[in-house]
């Protein structure tokens, strides 16, 4: 599926620099749309320009043939959406059938949110259902968890994943451990989601992976969506499940295009994907390294090598089970993530399957992951911490010697 | 940020072609610089100038908005986000403290006589007797746990000794729908809901009876039967909490409100601030009690904040508050029937702060002796008892005797005494307690880990606690 759709782009070169070039050029109309949205969000006083700037830049970033908007869909079954239209969809199919899910988050009513996943529910489901929040992100967190616990449904919104930092003591210490410490008896069935990982020269602030940081918190689980189908499959799973689930969509993944379903999904919070199956190397990976994963297996096809690529897509807990089938088949496993090397999900996964799967390794397991340091703004720097499919490659074809 | 100093270019603007006797004013100098310092304006992309002209249409018509009288220089009124306000060309800062201290709401004197004048809600026989019976239950069940805990047979132990009247008179005053969110010195409304002295003890001694299974400290109760949702340790938590569940009642259509506690400590937090501004913001049916007890720990309320203790800041958050005087029941009971039915027919939250003194220790980790006078204790205990004046208003109403005090303390003492030893013997939560609740269902790595755990406590049983079932 993600071969296909970077089929058009460009084959072995880095994803960062010629899909920016190629993009802009041919979209003239996004690019106008989506300044506009820039500048609006850079009037208002105390703002975070710096999100509104990501609108703009992550349409040039990892998507494909966006020109014609009005794709043809009489051809196959299903429809085409995007990846922040599959989160909405799935969103919305939600709050239709249970009266008791609803949205808390900064700018989520009138202004349809940052990414516009919340787009037109203010309008069709009421001010008090899709709620906008004053600047607080600990009470807003605090506020949903309290909702839960007495009987709704609520998906709290981070504008960005970094955001969350502040909202770190409610998550730890109430959304986790209530359910816990009350005996059982309240239940906080909600979802936190927002974008996080490293964008487009959004800076260090933004550019953050919570997913290392949340992953030892007891009582919650963690998933990460990489396409629109298991987008919205992961947030109607996420939805009706009655843990607590945080939902981790990067930045610069809004703007995938992919035929979804017509008729209603729901994916298995717990399970991974199998992306490509292969015989000589088991690639794991998540989120947007995915796609830098399938574009050096492209490169590895062509080379002679056969990559298994599986996306995890369960940060917490693992889908062990389809992990050990790989490992057991392929003998060797490269992880790529974006998380840094220390303490990241890479770590553990590494740990986790070298205690499970050690007598099936052929070799030590090779963890892709950017360095221990904040993300820089300049481009080039930027590029350099994130891992690229020429690394990838690399690292295969010094692995299957 | 640009809109911001072009709006406010204008107003100056304004004012100096309209309004000709500013310009020998001093205030004029006040008024925000025309410059950006960031130099936004040299290039302002072309959606940005449309903005502003929208803007400058905006205040355009403002201009022929503003009012002004000629006569009185001060009844100018002008518009900007967030409403009409007057302006004043006399500079006036409005000063850090007011003369006189918020008074609070009393009505019982210090020897728990009416005092003449007052207002309040009159209490019949019945819920009078119930509410001192159950301020005597509260006392005796402090008194002993903690007396527990100093020989070694609990863990922890926090008293409410003092607060009396603030937990009962306020149990009483709200309806057993209010949905509670206590700090921790709280337990008197769980007392007076239901939850029985060998339920306190289950929980303190983390039997496999207690509602929370063993997994919390001593007093962090918690009962959704009698919504009184689970004590959390770290401060001011359950504030923005209030929020959100006052929300979810508010969407329900429920007549009752969320009730949360917090200390004068916890009016520090972050949490604190941002819960009563959202509870504002959202028209959330919350009533704030604070429990200004003058302690946190070892901090006295001058060190933590410098305003007029906590009454002060509903203002400022837009929140209706009142003092009260937390010692005596009959204030506090009328104080939160009234404020309860202001929440929840208004659907707006109110603040009520109630002045009280912590006579025991913050807990039993602590020695308050080390930071305050037992002078100062004493004189709280003995001659500031909200026991005592609430007892002596009740015995003057002929409704309680001497006697019947010595038998209720009577009893009460063998029922506590005899809760303790009870849950002191019984069993304690098996090990598949410790895996379970903390998902809906058991995922695999939990189950994977209570395996290895199991076979480790098989093989090495001489290691591991024998009382403790499998």
């Amino acid at each position: 599926m993600a071969a296909a759709l970077l089929h058009g782009v460009g084959s072995t070169t880095p994803l960062s620099s010629v899909n920016y070039n190629n993009s802009r050029r041919s979209l003239p109309e996004r690019k106008r749309a989506s300044f506009l949205i820039q500048c609006y969000g850079s009037l208002l006083p105390g703002s975070k320009i710096g999100i509104n700037r990501a609108a703009k830049l992550s349409t040039n970033a990892v998507t494909t043939k966006q020109d014609n908007v009005t794709a043809s869909t009489t051809s196959k079954p299903g429809h085409e959406l995007l990846l922040f239209e599959a989160l909405r969809e799935g969103l919305e199919e939600e709050m239709e059938r249970d009266p008791r899910v609803c949205v808390m988050g900064e700018d989520v009513g009138h202004y349809g949110g940052s990414y516009k996943v919340t787009k037109g529910l203010a309008d069709k489901y009421g001010d008090l259902r899709v709620l906008d929040t004053p600047i607080a992100e600990n009470s807003f967190t605090g506020m949903g968890i309290g909702a839960a616990m007495t009987g709704l449904r609520p998906i709290v919104e981070g504008m960005n994943m970094g955001f969350l930092l502040l909202a770190f003591n409610q998550i730890s210490n109430n959304c986790g451990m209530l359910h816990y410490t009350s005996g059982g008896q309240f239940e906080i069935p909600i979802v936190i989601r927002g974008p996080g990982g490293v964008g487009r020269q959004l800076g260090a602030e933004h550019s953050q992976r919570l997913e290392s940081y949340f992953q030892s918190i007891p009582g919650i689980q963690m998933v990460a969506c990489s396409t629109p189908y298991n987008a919205k499959g992961l947030m109607k799973a996420a939805i009706r499940s009655d843990n607590p689930v945080i939902l981790f969509e990067h930045v610069l993944l809004y703007n995938l295009k992919e035929r979804v379903p017509d008729e209603e999904y729901v994916l298995n919070l717990e399970e991974a994907e199998m992306v490509r199956m292969g015989e000589h190397v088991t690639i794991l990976t998540y989120s947007r390294m995915r796609y830098h994963v399938m574009q050096a297996a492209k490169t590895l096809v062509n080379k002679g090598y056969d990559p298994e690529v599986i996306d995890i897509r369960s940060l917490k807990p693992f889908d062990l089970h389809t992990i050990g089938n790989s490992v057991k088949k392929t003998h060797r496993v490269v992880i790529v993530e974006e998380c840094m090397r220390t303490g990241g999900i890479g770590a553990s996964l590494t740990a986790s399957i070298n205690e499970h799967f050690h007598d099936y390794l052929d070799a030590p397991i090779v963890c892709l992951s950017s360095q221990d340091v904040p993300t820089p703004y300049a481009g080039t720097l930027e590029d350099w911490t994130v891992v690229q499919p020429a690394q990838i490659v690399a690292t295969v074809e010094q692995l299957c010697q | 940020m640009g809109s911001w100093f072009a709006r406010s270019r204008s107003i100056p603007y304004l004012l100096k072609r309209n309004i000709s006797f500013l310009h020998a004013n001093s205030s004029c100098k006040t008024l925000p610089p025309y410059k950006s310092p960031h130099g936004f304006r040299e290039r302002p992309p072309a959606s940005i100038l449309s903005f502003r002209r929208l803007e400058s249409a905006m205040v355009g018509k403002q201009a022929q908005a503003v009012a002004y009288t000629d006569d009185d220089g001060e009844s100018q009124s002008i518009e900007f986000p967030g409403g009409r306000v007057g302006f004043t060309t006399q500079m006036e800062f409005i000063s850090e403290a007011t003369d006189k201290r918020v008074p609070c709401y009393r009505v019982l004197d210090d020897d728990g006589f009416p005092i003449a004048g007052t207002r309040f809600d009159q209490l019949d026989e019945e819920t009078a007797v119930r509410m001192y019976k159950s301020m005597v239950s509260l006392q005796i069940m402090d008194t002993i746990f903690y007396e527990a805990q100093r020989q070694g047979r609990l863990s922890f132990y926090l008293t409410s000794t003092g607060e009396e009247a603030i937990n009962i008179a306020t149990a009483a005053a709200l309806s057993p729908d209010d949905i509670i969110l206590p700090q921790y010195r709280e337990p008197g409304i769980l007392l007076w809901r239901g939850f029985s002295i060998e339920e306190f003890a289950s929980q303190c001694f983390g039997t496999k009876d207690g509602h929370g299974k063993g997994r919390q400290m001593p007093i962090h109760y918690g009962s959704k039967d009698l919504n009184f949702i689970t004590v959390s340790s770290p401060i001011a938590t359950q504030l923005p909490q209030a929020a959100g569940v006052a929300y979810s009642l508010k969407m329900d259509g429920k007549e009752a409100c969320a009730v949360a506690f917090t200390g004068d400590g916890g009016t520090s937090e972050g949490d604190f601030h941002a819960a009563m501004n959202f509870a504002a913001v959202m028209e959330a049916p919350v009533l704030f009690i604070c429990r200004n007890n003058g302690w946190a720990i070892s901090t006295p309320v001058s060190e933590q904040f410098r305003s007029d203790g906590v009454v002060v800041k509903g203002q400022a958050y837009g929140i209706r508050s009142i003092r009260v005087d937390g010692n005596d029941a009959l204030a506090v009971y009328s104080a939160i029937r009234a404020a309860r039915m202001m929440v929840v027919r208004e659907q707006k939250p109110v603040l009520v702060e109630a002045l009280t003194y912590r006579v025991g220790h913050h807990s039993t980790s602590d020695d308050s002796t080390k930071y305050r006078s037992v002078k100062e204790i004493e004189q709280w205990k003995r001659s500031r008892n909200p026991m005592t004046r609430f007892r002596n208003w009740v015995q003057a109403n002929g409704w309680w005797s001497d006697q019947e005090e010595a038998e209720l303390r009577g009893t009460l003492r063998n029922q506590v005494l005899k809760a303790i030893q009870v849950a002191e013997k019984a069993e304690k939560p098996c090990l598949g307690d410790l895996f379970s609740d903390v998902y809906d269902k058991l995922p695999s790595n939990l189950q994977q880990q209570e395996k290895s755990l199991r076979q480790t406590i098989t093989r090495h049983k001489q290691d591991f606690p024998p009382d403790v079932p499998l």
